[in-house]
C-alpha cells in the first residue's frame, strides 16, 4: 500500500533580547555557569516574575512574519511538571490564548510552492541545563546551570501539513531565514537557539483522516531533522506493512547509531496541569502598536527573491540562495549600492565569497572582503584591467591581507596585458616551440588552440588577456 | 506605664520628645518577650543584635536632629512568610527551616526605609496554611487571653505577639483570612488590603491571587501607621495596583454620619454562637446610634465561598510549593535518584495539611477533572465577586462577623480538618473577591475577644478605616490588655 507522509513540527527559538523573560539577567550565550541568575530565575521562595516586554514586541514581530492574527487578549498559564532544570517545578507558557495563532509559510521544494500553515505561536520561558559528571546514566551526581533558565523562548507550532522529511528541511530552513531576516534569534542549533521536536505520522495515500503519531525528540541538527523523519517513514511503514500498528509515544533520535528510539508511551506522558499564571496579568495589545510594528517589518525572504528576479533579472535559483539567509542577501544589495552588475555580484558572491567563507567558517557578516571592495574587483575585471584568473588570485590575496583589488594589482604587477605588440613576441615563441599543437590546429582540431593560448598564458604569468591571445593566435596559424 | 503596653503613635510622640530612646524602647519590648514568651510562644526568631543596631540608629538621628519616619524606632513583628535579606526565614515548615534568603522582601525594604525595629519572626501555620498556628512545624502559639486556646490563623504568632505586648505592631499575611481571624481571636486590629494594594514579592507564596500582607496592630491608628509604611505600587509584583497611596491617617475621623452600611445576611451562618452574633448586631447597633444608616443585603453565592477557595487556593498551592525538593534551596531527604530525593524531601519536609492542599490542588488541576472543580471554581468565584459589586452599588461599606465563634482549645480541631475549614467561611470571599477588610474587637464571650468585620470596596480602606476607628474610639476595647493566662 502506498502510504502519505503526515508530519507537523513544534519549534522552540531563543529569542536575542539582552534581558531574560521574567527578570533583568543577561541571556548572554557561554557565561560561567551560574552567573547569570538572580533570585527570580532560581525560582526562590517569595519571589515573583515581570514580564519583560520586549519578548512581547519580538513575539509579535515574528507572528506578523509568519502571516499570523495577533490574538488582542492573551495570557500566561503555569505548565506544571517536575525536571531538576527547572527550578519552580513549572514552567510559565502560554496555553489557550497564546499571542499568535493562523499563520502560514511557502516552501519550495523540487519547484514547486508549498503552504505549510502555522497553528500557533506562544512566549515561554527556557529552562536550565543539566550537567553529569561523566556519562549520564552512570554518573553519581549531576548539577545545575541556571544560566539559561528564563531565557525566553517562541514556540512556534505547524499544522501537519508536511508531507516529507524535505519538506520539513524546507521548512525549517524557511523559518530560520525569517526569524533572522527579523531579528528576533540568531537560530543556531548547535547553540540550542533552535529546537525542532516532529510529530510524524502515516496514512493510507488519499486518506483524510489522521494516522497514529509519534513525537521525535533531540532532533539537534537540520540534517537530524532529516535523517530521524526518513528513519520514522520507513520504520512506520515497515510497522504498517507488517500489519501491525503504530504505537502512540515519544521517540528519541540516537545521531550516533542513525535510529529512533522509544523514550516514553502514551500512557507515561505528563499531565501538565495548566492554569492560569496568577503572578502575571492577561497581556492586552494595541492595534496601533501592532499596526506600528507591521509597519516597520524588513523585506522578508519571499519578497526579497521576487525582486531579485524581477529587477535583477536573477535566476530562480540563485535569487533563492541569495536570500535564505538575510545577512546574504544583504551583502548582495550592499554590492548593487556600490554599483556592481546584479550578475555579476551573484556570480561572485555564490562562487568565490561563498566558497571562502566556508573552508574558514566565517559568517558572512565578517566577511574580510566587503561588498564595496569586491565591486572594486569586478570592475577592474570589467575594465579588463586584470584577467578573470587573475581576478581569482586579487581576490585570495584580498581575503588573506585585507588590501584592496588596485592596491594588490599595482604592488604585484597583475595588470593585464591587451596590448598586441606585447604579445605577439610570446605567441611566435609558442608558436615556433609547439609544431605539433600547430599542425592539429591547422588539420581541423579546433582543441588544440587550448594548449596553446595555456602556454601563452604561463609564459605572461596569466596577465595576457585571453581574448586577444586567441584571435592572435588564429591569425598567425 | 510599662512602654511596651504603648501603642505606636504614642511611643512615636514620646521618642520626639526624647523622653525615652528607640533603644530603651527595644529593650522593654525584649525585657517583655523574655518574661512571657515561654507562655505565648509567638516567635519562631528574634534578631536582638540586628534590631538594637537599628534602634541605636535612630536614637544618632533624633540626636543629631535628624527628621524621623513616623514608624522610626518602633519594635515590630514580621510572619515568618516574609523574607528578610540574611535572617532566617522558615515559613513555619520544616523544609524551609534553614532558609535564609538573599532577598528582601519589598514590605521589608519600606519597613527598613521608615528605620523601623524588627523584634523577630513570628510563628504561623506551615506555609500560611491553617486558622490555629497548630500546623507549625516549631510550637504552637497561644492565645494571650486564654493560653489554652489557640490565637487563630495562619498569623496566629503576629496576633499574639500584638496582643501579648511582644511586639507593637506585625506583619501578617491573608489568604482566606489568615491577619483578620487572629486578630478577632487575640482581641486586636488586623487589615487585610485589597488584592494589589501591599506588593508580594517576598511573601512566600501560598495561593497567589489571593494572598495579601497587611498590618495587626493594637488599634486603628496603628493600623494605618503600619498601612502607610507598606502600601503602593511595586514593579516588582505584576498585580500591584498601579495607583496613589493615600495618607491612611487622613481617614481616622471619627465621623460616620451619612455612612451606609450593608449587612450581608448569608454572613451569619447556622451555628454561629449567639453571643457572637449579638456583639456584631450590637456593634452595628452602636454604628447607627453613630449616624451611620444601615440595610441588609443579599449575597446569594456566599455559601460556595468556602468550596471555591479551597479549589483556587490549594490549586495555586500546588504548584507554588512544587520548587521545595531539596535541588537548590530547603530540606534535602535522602534518595537514591533524583525522583526518591524528591520524595524523600517533600514527605519529611512539608507536614500533613500542607500534603493534604498539594494533594487536593493536584486533583482540582489534573486532567479530567480540571473543568469540574478548577474550571468551575473560577466561574463561581466571579459570581462572588459580582456580589460584591451589586452590594456595593447600594452601600459603602459592609459589616458581618469574623468567625462563627470566639477562639477554640487547642487540639480541640485539628483531627477535623473540616470544621477547622468552616473557620473561614466568613472571611475567605474577601480574599475570592479582592476587596479589604479589617477586623477589630466589639466585644467579649466568656473574657474571649469577639471580633467584627468591616468590608470595604476595592482600594475603600479608608473608608473602612475611618468607620473602624468611629467604633474603637467609642469603646474601650482596645485598652484593656490580655492577661496571659488560663480563663
Ligand atoms: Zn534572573
Amino acid at each position: 500500500m502506498a502510504y502519505e507522509v503526515v508530519i507537523g513540527l513544534e519549534v522552540h527559538t531563543e529569542l536575542k533580547t539582552e534581558s531574560k523573560i521574567f527578570c533583568g539577567c543577561s541571556t548572554k550565550f557561554g557565561a560561567d555557569q551560574n552567573t547569570n541568575v538572580c533570585p527570580v530565575c532560581l525560582g526562590l521562595p517569595g519571589v515573583l516574575p515581570v514580564f519583560n516586554t520586549k519578548v512581547l514586541e519580538f513575539a509579535v514581530r515574528t507572528g506578523l512574519a509568519l502571516n499570523c492574527e495577533i490574538l488582542p487578549f492573551s495570557k500566561f498559564d503555569r505548565k506544571n511538571y517536575y525536571y531538576p532544570d527547572l527550578p519552580k517545578n513549572f514552567q510559565t507558557s502560554q496555553y489557550d490564548l497564546p499571542i499568535a495563532v493562523n499563520g502560514y509559510l511557502d516552501i519550495e521544494v523540487n519547484g514547486e510552492t508549498r503552504r505549510i500553515n502555522i497553528t500557533r505561536v506562544h512566549m515561554e520561558e527556557d529552562a536550565g541545563k543539566l550537567v553529569h559528571a561523566g556519562s549520564i546514566t552512570k554518573s553519581e551526581y549531576a548539577l545545575v546551570d541556571y544560566n539559561r533558565t528564563g531565557v525566553p523562548l517562541l514556540e512556534i507550532v505547524s499544522e501537519p501539513d508536511i508531507r516529507s522529511a524535505d519538506e520539513a528541511k524546507a521548512y525549517l530552513e524557511k523559518l530560520k531565514a525569517i526569524l533572522q531576516y527579523i531579528d528576533v534569534s540568531d537560530c543556531k542549533m548547535e547553540e540550542g537557539s533552535l529546537r525542532c521536536d516532529a510529530n510524524i505520522s502515516l496514512r493510507p495515500a488519499g486518506a483524510t483522516y489522521l494516522g497514529t503519531k509519534s513525537e521525535l525528540k533531540n532532533l539537534n541538527s537540520f540534517k537530524a531533522v532529516q535523517r530521524g523523519l526518513e528513519y520514522e517513514v520507513l520504520r512506520q511503514t515497515e510497522v504498517l506493512e507488517e500489519g501491525g500498528k503504530v504505537v502512540q509515544e515519544t521517540r528519541t533520535w540516537d545521531e550516533g547509531r542513525g535510529i529512533t528510539a522509544s523514550m516514553r508511551s502514551k500512557e507515561q506522558a505528563h499531565d501538565y496541569r495548566y492554569f492560569p499564571e496568577p503572578d502575571l496579568v492577561p497581556i492586552v495589545v494595541d492595534p496601533v502598536w501592532i499596526e506600528d510594528i507591521r509597519k516597520k517589518l524588513p523585506e522578508l525572504p519571499d519578497a526579497r527573491r521576487a525582486r531579485l528576479i524581477n529587477d535583477h533579472n536573477l535566476s530562480s535559483y540563485d535569487a533563492g540562495m541569495i536570500t535564505s539567509s538575510r545577512a546574504m542577501a544583504d551583502y548582495f544589495d550592499n554590492t548593487l549600492k556600490a554599483g556592481a552588475d546584479a550578475k555579476t555580484a551573484a556570480n561572485w558572491l555564490m562562487g568565490e565569497v561563498s566558497k571562502h567563507l566556508n573552508l574558514s567558517n566565517c559568517e558572512v557578516e565578517d566577511c574580510p572582503v566587503t561588498p564595496e571592495k569586491l565591486v572594486e574587483l569586478t570592475k577592474l575585471l570589467d575594465k579588463g584591467t586584470i584577467s578573470g584568473k587573475i581576478a581569482k588570485t586579487v581576490f585570495e590575496e584580498m581575503w588573506s591581507s585585507g588590501k584592496d583589488a588596485a592596491t594588490i594589482v599595482k604592488e604585484q604587477g597583475l595588470v593585464q596585458i591587451s596590448d598586441e605588440g606585447a604579445i605577439i613576441a610570446v605567441i611566435e615563441a609558442v608558436i615556433a616551440a609547439n609544431p605539433q599543437s600547430v599542425a592539429d590546429f591547422q588539420a581541423g582540431k579546433d582543441r588544440a588552440i587550448g594548449f596553446l593560448v595555456g602556454q601563452v598564458m604561463k609564459q605572461t604569468k596569466g596577465r595576457a588577456n585571453p581574448e586577444v591571445v586567441n584571435k592572435l593566435l588564429r591569425e598567425r596559424m | 506605664m510599662e512602654l511596651y503596653k504603648l501603642s505606636a503613635h504614642e511611643l512615636r510622640k514620646k521618642l520626639q520628645a526624647k523622653e525615652v530612646s528607640a533603644v530603651e524602647v527595644a529593650e522593654a519590648v525584649y525585657n517583655r518577650v523574655d518574661a512571657v514568651e515561654d507562655t505565648v510562644q509567638a516567635y519562631i526568631s528574634l534578631t536582638r543584635e540586628a534590631a538594637l543596631a537599628e534602634a541605636r540608629r535612630v536614637d544618632e538621628k533624633i540626636k543629631t536632629g535628624q527628621a524621623i519616619l513616623p514608624l522610626a524606632g518602633i519594635p515590630g513583628a514580621l510572619k515568618d512568610n516574609i523574607c528578610v535579606k540574611g535572617t532566617r526565614t522558615t515559613c513555619g515548615s520544616k523544609i524551609l527551616a534553614n532558609y535564609v534568603p538573599p532577598y528582601d522582601a519589598t514590605v521589608t525594604r519600606k519597613l527598613a526605609e521608615q528605620d523601623t525595629v524588627i523584634i523577630g519572626k513570628a510563628n504561623l501555620d506551615e506555609f500560611a496554611m491553617g486558622s490555629s498556628t497548630e500546623n507549625s512545624a516549631f510550637k504552637v502559639s497561644r492565645n494571650p487571653w486564654d493560653t489554652d486556646t489557640v490565637p487563630g490563623g495562619s498569623s496566629g504568632g503576629s496576633a499574639a505577639a500584638v496582643a501579648a505586648a511582644e511586639a507593637v505592631w506585625a506583619l501578617g499575611s491573608d489568604t482566606g483570612g489568615s491577619i483578620r481571624l487572629p486578630a478577632a481571636f487575640c482581641g486586636v486590629v488586623g487589615l487585610k488590603p485589597t488584592y494589589g494594594r501591599v506588593s508580594r514579592y517576598g511573601l512566600v507564596a501560598y495561593a497567589s491571587s489571593l494572598d495579601q500582607i497587611g498590618p495587626i496592630t493594637r488599634d486603628v491608628t496603628d493600623c494605618a501607621l503600619v498601612m502607610n509604611a507598606i502600601a503602593g505600587y511595586d514593579p516588582l509584583d505584576s498585580t500591584s495596583i498601579n495607583a496613589p497611596t493615600p495618607d491612611y491617617t487622613k481617614a481616622l475621623v471619627p465621623d460616620i454620619r451619612g455612612l451606609k452600611i450593608g449587612l450581608p445576611k448569608e454572613y451569619f451562618v447556622a451555628g454561629m454562637d449567639p453571643e457572637v452574633e449579638r456583639a456584631v448586631y450590637a456593634a452595628i447597633e452602636q454604628l447607627k446610634a453613630l449616624g451611620a444608616e444601615y440595610k441588609e443585603v443579599s449575597m446569594p453565592h456566599t455559601e460556595y465561598a468556602l468550596a471555591t477557595y479551597y479549589m483556587v487556593a490549594t490549586a495555586e498551592a500546588s504548584s507554588n510549593l512544587a520548587r521545595y525538593v531539596g535541588v537548590g534551596f530547603g530540606y534535602r531527604g535522602e534518595g537514591s535518584d533524583i525522583i526518591a530525593m524528591s520524595k524523600k524531601s517533600r514527605t519529611e519536609g512539608f507536614g500533613e495539611e500542607v500534603r493534604r492542599r498539594i494533594m487536593l490542588g493536584n486533583y482540582a488541576l489534573s486532567s479530567g477533572y480540571y473543568d469540574a472543580y478548577y474550571l468551575k471554581a473560577l466561574k463561581v468565584r466571579t459570581l462572588i465577586k459580582r456580589d460584591f459589586d451589586k452590594a456595593f452599588e447600594d452601600v459603602d461599606v459592609l459589616a458581618a462577623p469574623i468567625a462563627p465563634t470566639t477562639a477554640f482549645k487547642i487540639g480541640e480541631k485539628v483531627d477535623d480538618p473540616l470544621a477547622m475549614y468552616l473557620q473561614d467561611v466568613c472571611t475567605v470571599p474577601v480574599n475570592l473577591a479582592g476587596v479589604p477588610a479589617i477586623s477589630l474587637p466589639c466585644g467579649f464571650k466568656d473574657h474571649m475577644p469577639i471580633g467584627l468585620q468591616i468590608i470595604g470596596k476595592p482600594l475603600g480602606e479608608e473608608t473602612i478605616l475611618r468607620a473602624a476607628y468611629a467604633f474603637e474610639q467609642n469603646n474601650d476595647y482596645y485598652k484593656r490588655l490580655a492577661p496571659l493566662g488560663r480563663a
